[in-house]
């Protein structure tokens, strides 16, 4: 179906149009254009045509105009003509037809208009509000929102009829997992009662007005990171946020004509609006501009119109539950109870037992519930998950007891991090204070275990033991556990097994790129590992993740396989005919657009250099971490230049055909730290001596060729003997 | 646009009637006007009263802005939604000749106060060319305060000198032609006004251009773009601003700081043993010496059997003479033609601006002369008496002369004054205010009144100004407006018509502040006086600060009180109020309070709503792009109750604003 076929039902007589809203609409994107040509014209007076342009964090320019037109604005000069032709597409006839390319410009009009904010410094923003969200940020949160682990995105503007009702709007979404954009009084309204809003909740505050085109040039953003689009194919965009971005808009409070106007902007996106106002027909367009004054309908109305149907379950918990609160910290200051984290004995762990050992559904608590302890107590704790399932095997328990960590933090107020007997667990006072205990801990694992891997998990228990001897007890087990999955591990290595598997996931929006995923290299991602894939593989036989069978290899050291290249010829849409797991310099693997780092090459130095997606600033390839991504990303082989895991860097098989670990001469401060120690013994083991991360180059040092080659010199470091790379 | 926490608050007036009792002649609350319209019952005198009476229904096609007789081919009006009949001859559609229509008005006041201030600065240029000995620099304080701003240099420097560099650039900020700011507007404001006006392209760099330049912009064929004609509009509005900011600071320059001073108001401080001599008008470059004129001249008037010379005053040179010299003020706009009704008016000397033609007719019952003083206001059959600076005092006297003279024609039989008059407090100046708050704390003064807000004793300041229009009673909603406002622990500043109002009907008098004040406000002022034991008064119900060209009074006390709070205007608890908006200068005022970032009530709609898009962009985009909104609202409960929904959306969003900033360990939010 053509995108402009989506509206046809919508008018169902041509000579009765909701004038009114036309009306006003039009009137909107009158005042939208003026204002944007009289800042823009101000603006060149005052810096010229020439004078730079840009948000900050970004390799798309000015998304909005990079995905709808393809023009890749840098300096301010170049806006005039886009600006007027965005002005000559406005045609005075009131006509739904006409009124989306109303939108459609006003859309131009805000991005014109907020470029010209960030190139005068106007309004910084302070925390929670984001402005402009850069590349990060929409790599970290973009993949769940277009393959719908994220189920809908919710753009709230206004303020609504009062703070509570404010609340209960955003707290279902949160509860529903949706990522949402929040502009004007209702950010206010959301502060007011205490409701958790900013980067970290995926609940982003943007701004007041026109900066509500941070949302749109957020999700036109996914579509040239994720879908591989072409900048510029205006209809391919469209058709992309039709159907992979499930959007829509609340509109609260009194309208005016500049909101209208930003909302048809939305609507020609695919984007319905609806409305907490009364609304008479002629101010409304069935199915697209819908008044929904009912606070109760208004999120399924929401929901129904734009067709987002959920899958998750309700949890019988008393928080809130989603991605939404993954990123939450628990400060000391706001913590009821801690557990582990050094602090006190603590372990997790799942294991896999026979259909006898295991009541399903059944949680128990061994030991002091949290309601008997003090605020500020500190506990003991064991968590125990014991799984029967009969596909379920050894070797998943590792990567079940991994979710622990994802899904405990989706609850509003809990926090978990680290793993194992060096787990940490923290619940706040907010939550204790809505009736969270400890039980529901495991209500939740329980309940997401069988949500999320139903092929897998057949019966599940799970203990939460606070009890000092019966968590000792437990302890000395799973340590006898975790040795004997160690041992395992250090077996798998990409010779000892017989198949290797693939990830096809991002092909929801990077239609060729194609990751082998090996026991020795990670899944560029970070969070695909090979016994994650296999444990994929039997969730889901005919899923992303299926097995390569190695076979014979054609070349060891760069590391191909007929059997994987077959494999990607098919799986590329017979795009890629080749692949090397091993190197970056000759048919690297693919680059989607979800990397944690990027590794390119410093010719200078006969090196590489890699950067991560936390990184925003500089490196000496000359591009920040953004460009880089926009440069290969979208499922290319780009020699020299690759999307990696982090932990990648760790494995005996980080590019041997290239040298190994000894061709890093720079990464950021923050991944030296994050991988220290083992990196030191990964290097002393490759020969490199312990001290040979210190002989690596970071933006302390410099992030030119010409800032971090003396250093690198006058440090020894051996990428200066190796065999040149080009 | 704010969205209040009253959802029945929309950007839409209420559907109170737009003209109250069309057919009802008695048109005023003032009780002083009313004993007068009592004593006429049967007279057969018309007054302004009759004519609203006579002009009803008036033209929906100009009460709506979309009647456009800017040239001869018209007039033209919008008549349909669609087709030909929705647009004029030309094409220009209604947002069109909606958007021509208003700004026209607004460069009608921009030109009208900027002559005022114009009259103001040839009188200083003239002192300080020895041309105007009747003169004296009366402040050379505030003249060094004005230096400084100005970036003139003080030091080791005559005050002449000083005031001839400060005279200089107000004449350049009338004609300037490079593209620099007007200086006089551009050193009042904050930090955050300055760029604002700056980046939307309104900050002004002349007067009399980014006047012309607008009329030229809306003539027949040129501009059609409704957004680009406001903002040529908002332009003029600020030259008006620039232009009240030389009048009042020169003003004060020759004049004196206005310093909180007692007299009484209405009607009844016009004294029938006196020579009676009304001022009249706005500029007080004539007025102050006739008043000095009338002092030096007792002796004539004894001579005729008065007990001596009473100057009083009406409108805005009254209101300019009570906040300098104690001057009574006999009445205000709507009922100048009732201080010749009581026949012991002896003359009327006018300057410009609110004169009613009519006085002369009405004049004309009676023995009162009426003169007119100025080159570009005569009246046909008035005497007029063209004032010099020159020879000021001289053609002062001259004045004085003719009223002496007719006071020898009075008819006693025509003679009725009402016994109503009031006390009342005034002579604001925001140095005086800041002195009173000094008191406090001398260090921060301004933050007496910002803590104030800030704990809640208080909802915020509003600015009342403004003229009176008849469309409802007169007075009527100046009063309701004020009075829902004070009981609200709102601290109110007023000017103009406004103010004329609240002295006439004894609500500027310390007095109201037991019987009208909320227990916020009272205890506010309870405290002020406390610790001001100097002051030889009580503190009043609401503070004046002094004619309409004061307003930018206003503006100082909003800039010391954003800066105070480290924010800029628009996140400031202050709002304006214009319950009873008639005049040109009016539409200027309020488009520039919006450009500072004010929600501005008006409580007569003007010509705009023929256009949505005009309407919605005065009413709801403008607080999107420059943080001030206008509030049209006839009703003035409803239209005090919006004020007070404005205020508390500040309060409430600074208050969250500052949560969040301490939370989070970062500055302040900037949005509003």
């Amino acid at each position: 179906m053509s995108m402009e076929e989506i509206y046809a039902d919508a008018i169902k007589d041509p000579n009765n149009q909701p004038k009114k809203l036309l009306r006003r609409t039009y009137d909107g994107t009158t005042i939208a254009m003026t204002y944007a040509e009289i800042l823009l014209n101000r603006a060149i007076k005052d810096f010229g045509t020439e004078q730079e342009v840009g948000y900050p964090d970004t390799a798309y320019h000015l998304p909005v105009i990079t995905c709808l037109s393809g023009e890749k604005v840098t300096k301010l000069g170049e806006l005039v003509p886009i600006l007027n032709r965005m002005r000559s597409q406005i045609r005075t006839e009131l006509t739904f037809e006409n009124a989306r390319l109303w939108g459609e410009s006003t859309l131009y009009a805000a991005e014109v208009i907020e470029t010209i904010n960030y190139l005068r410094g106007e309004e910084p923003k302070v925390k929670p509000w984001t402005g402009f969200l850069g590349d990060p940020i929409v790599r970290k949160h973009g993949i769940k929102m277009v393959d719908w682990t994220i189920p809908g995105v919710a753009v709230i503007l206004g303020r609504a009829k009062d703070s509570q009702a404010a609340k209960k709007i955003v707290d279902n979404l949160m509860g529903k997992g949706f990522m949402i954009f929040l502009c004007d009084e209702v950010i206010e309204q959301l502060l007011e009662v205490n409701v958790k809003i900013g980067e970290d909740y995926i609940a982003f505050p943007l701004g007041n007005f026109t900066q509500i085109i941070h949302a749109v040039n957020y999700a036109f953003r996914a579509g040239l990171a994720f879908g591989g689009i072409p900048a510029g194919e205006r209809e391919n965009h469209r058709d992309y946020q039709r159907r992979r971005i499930r959007a829509f808009v609340l509109s609260l409070g009194e309208t005016d004509d500049v909101k209208l106007a930003a909302s048809m902007g939305a609507i020609f996106m695919g984007f319905p609006t609806i409305s907490d106002q009364v609304l008479p027909e002629d101010m409304q367009i069935p199915d697209w501009y819908v008044s929904e004054p009912d606070y109760e309908k208004i999120v399924p109305l929401a929901m129904e119109v734009r067709g987002i149907k959920l899958t998750n379950i309700e949890i019988p918990i008393p928080v809130n539950f989603g991605p939404a609160f993954e990123g939450e910290s628990i400060r000391k200051a706001e913590t009821y109870v801690e557990f582990g984290g050094g602090r006190s004995t603590a372990f997790e762990l799942v294991q896999s037992v026979g259909p006898d050992e295991v009541v399903d559904g059944q949680v128990t608590v061994i030991g002091p519930e949290i309601d008997t302890v003090p605020e500020g107590s500190r506990l003991p704790l064991g968590i125990r998950i014991d799984i029967f399932g009969r596909k379920m095997q050894d070797d998943f328990e590792g990567v079940l007891e991994r979710r622990i960590h994802y899904f405990a933090n989706y609850g509003e107020g809990i926090w978990h991090v680290a793993q194992r007997d060096l787990c940490w667990v923290r619940i706040s006072k907010d939550a204790r204070a809505k009736g969270f205990l400890i039980k529901h801990l495991g209500e939740l694992l329980l309940a997401k275990l069988k949500q999320e891997f139903p092929a897998i998990v057949d019966r599940v228990q799970v203990t939460l033991i606070t009890d000092q001897a019966a968590v000792e007890e437990g302890l000395v087990k799973a340590r006898e556990r975790y040795r004997a999955r160690d041992d395992r591990m250090r077996s798998l290595t990409d010779e000892s097994v017989e198949d290797f598997y693939s990830c096809l996931l991002c092909q929801s929006f990077a239609p060729n790129h194609v990751c082998i995923v090996t026991p020795e290299r990670v899944g560029l991602c970070g969070a695909v590992s090979w016994l994650d894939a296999k444990a994929s593989f039997e969730i889901a036989p005919n899923g992303p993740n299926q097995p390569i069978p190695k076979g014979p290899a054609i070349d060891e050291l760069k590391g191909m396989w007929q059997s994987t290249n077959d494999y990607l010829f098919k799986a590329s849409n017979n795009t890629l005919e080749e692949v090397n797991l091993y190197t970056l310099m000759d048919k690297p693997m693919t680059s989607c657009g979800c990397f944690e780092a990027i590794m390119a090459i410093v010719p200078e130095a006969n090196g590489l250099m890699l950067t991560t997606r936390e990184h925003s600033g500089m490196t000496p390839c000359g591009m920040t971490f953004s460009s880089l991504a926009g440069t290969c990303g979208g499922g290319m082989q780009t020699p020299g230049f690759m999307g990696i895991g982090r932990t990648y860097l760790l494995s005996k098989k980080f590019i041997p055909a290239d040298g190994g670990l000894s061709r890093i001469v720079w990464m950021p401060k923050e991944l030296k730290e994050f991988l220290r120690e083992d990196f030191i013994q990964r290097s002393i083991d490759e020969g490199l001596g312990a001290d040979f991360i210190d002989k690596i180059a970071d933006e302390s040092v410099g992030t030119t060729v010409e800032e971090i080659i003396p250093f690198l010199e006058e440090n020894g470091h051996p990428c200066f003997n190796l065999e040149p790379l080009m | 646009m704010p969205r209040y926490r009253d959802l029945t608050h929309t950007a839409r007036p209420s559907d109170a009637p737009r003209v109250v009792d069309p057919k009802n002649p008695i048109r005023t609350t003032d009780p002083g006007a009313l004993q007068m319209l009592e004593m006429i019952k049967d007279k057969n005198i018309e007054t302004v009263y009759d004519r609203v009476v006579a002009q009803q229904p008036q033209c929906a096609f100009g009460y709506k802005g979309i009647c456009c007789r800017i040239c001869i081919a018209g007039p033209c009006r919008v008549k349909k939604e669609d087709g030909p009949g929705s647009r004029g001859i030309c094409g220009a559609s209604a947002y069109t000749i909606v958007s021509r229509n208003i700004v026209r008005m607004i460069a009608g006041g921009a030109a009208s106060h900027s002559e005022h201030a114009r009259h103001v600065l040839h009188t200083a240029h003239a002192l300080v060319d020895g041309h105007a000995d009747d003169y004296e620099i009366k402040s050379p304080a505030k003249l060094h305060k004005l230096a400084e701003k100005l970036g003139v240099a003080t030091l080791d420097r005559g005050d002449k000198d000083i005031l001839r560099d400060v005279v200089e650039i107000g004449y350049a900020d009338f004609g300037r032609y490079q593209d620099r700011p007007l200086a006089f507007l551009d050193s009042f404001m904050t930090e955050g006004r300055r760029k604002k006006f700056q980046h939307t392209n309104i900050m002004p760099r002349n007067i009399d251009g980014s006047i012309t330049e607008l009329i030229a912009q809306t003539a027949m064929g040129v501009d059609s773009d409704p957004v680009n004609i406001i903002f040529g509009g908002l332009k003029s509005a600020l030259a008006d601003l620039g232009g009240e900011y030389i009048g009042t600071n020169l003003s004060d320059v020759l004049f004196g700081i206005p310093e909180p001073i007692v007299s009484e108001a209405n009607l009844g401080v016009i004294n029938p043993k006196m020579v009676n001599i009304a001022v009249h008008g706005h500029n007080p470059v004539l007025s102050e010496m006739v008043v000095a004129a009338a002092r030096a001249m007792k002796e004539e008037a004894v001579k005729v059997g008065a007990e001596g010379v009473n100057i009083v005053g009406i409108c805005c040179t009254g209101n300019e003479l009570l906040m300098r010299e104690g001057v009574y003020l006999a009445t205000s706009s709507a009922s100048q033609e009732m201080a010749i009704l009581t026949g012991a008016l002896d003359a009327m000397v006018v300057d410009i601006q609110c004169i009613y033609p009519a006085v002369q007719t009405i004049a004309e019952c009676y023995h009162t002369k009426v003169i007119t003083t100025e080159a570009i206001m005569k009246v046909p059959s008035a005497q007029h008496i063209a004032f010099n600076t020159t020879t000021a005092m001289e053609d002062a006297k001259k004045l004085i002369k003719i009223a002496i003279e007719a006071y020898k024609h009075r008819d006693p039989k025509k003679i009725s004054i009402p016994n109503e008059k009031h006390k009342l407090v005034a002579g604001f100046s925001v140095e005086a205010l800041t002195e009173i708050f000094s008191k406090i704390n001398p260090e921060r003064p301004i933050s007496v009144l910002t803590d104030a807000i800030q704990s809640g004793q208080l909802k915020g300041v509003c600015l009342m100004a403004g003229c009176n229009n008849l469309k409802r009673a007169q007075d009527e909603s100046h009063i309701t407006v004020l009075k829902e406002l004070v009981k609200n622990d709102v601290f109110v500043i007023s000017t103009g018509c406004s103010s004329g109002a609240f002295a006439k009907f004894g609500l500027m008098s310390p007095l109201a502040v037991d019987t009208y004040a909320g227990e916020g406000l009272k205890s506010f002022i309870q405290t002020l006086e406390a610790a001001n034991p100097q002051l030889a008064t009580g503190l009043p119900l609401v503070f004046h600060v002094g004619s309409c060209v004061d307003n930018s009074r206003a503006v100082d006390l909003a800039v010391a009180m954003a800066n105070e709070l480290g924010v800029d205007i628009p996140k400031v608890p202050f709002v304006a109020s214009a319950p009873e908006a008639m005049h040109e200068k009016a539409v200027a005022i309020g488009s520039w309070c919006i450009t500072m970032g004010l929600p501005t009530h008006v409580g007569s709609l003007p010509p705009v709503e023929g256009s949505d898009l005009v309407y919605g962009i005065t009413t709801q985009i403008a607080h999107d792009v420059f943080g001030g909104n206008f509030i049209f609202e006839v009703d003035p409960v409803i239209g005090a109750s919006k004020l007070l929904d404005a205020l508390e959306y500040r309060t409430w969003k600074l208050g969250i604003h500052r949560q969040t900033a301490e939370k989070n360990d970062t500055a302040i939010a900037q949005g509003w």
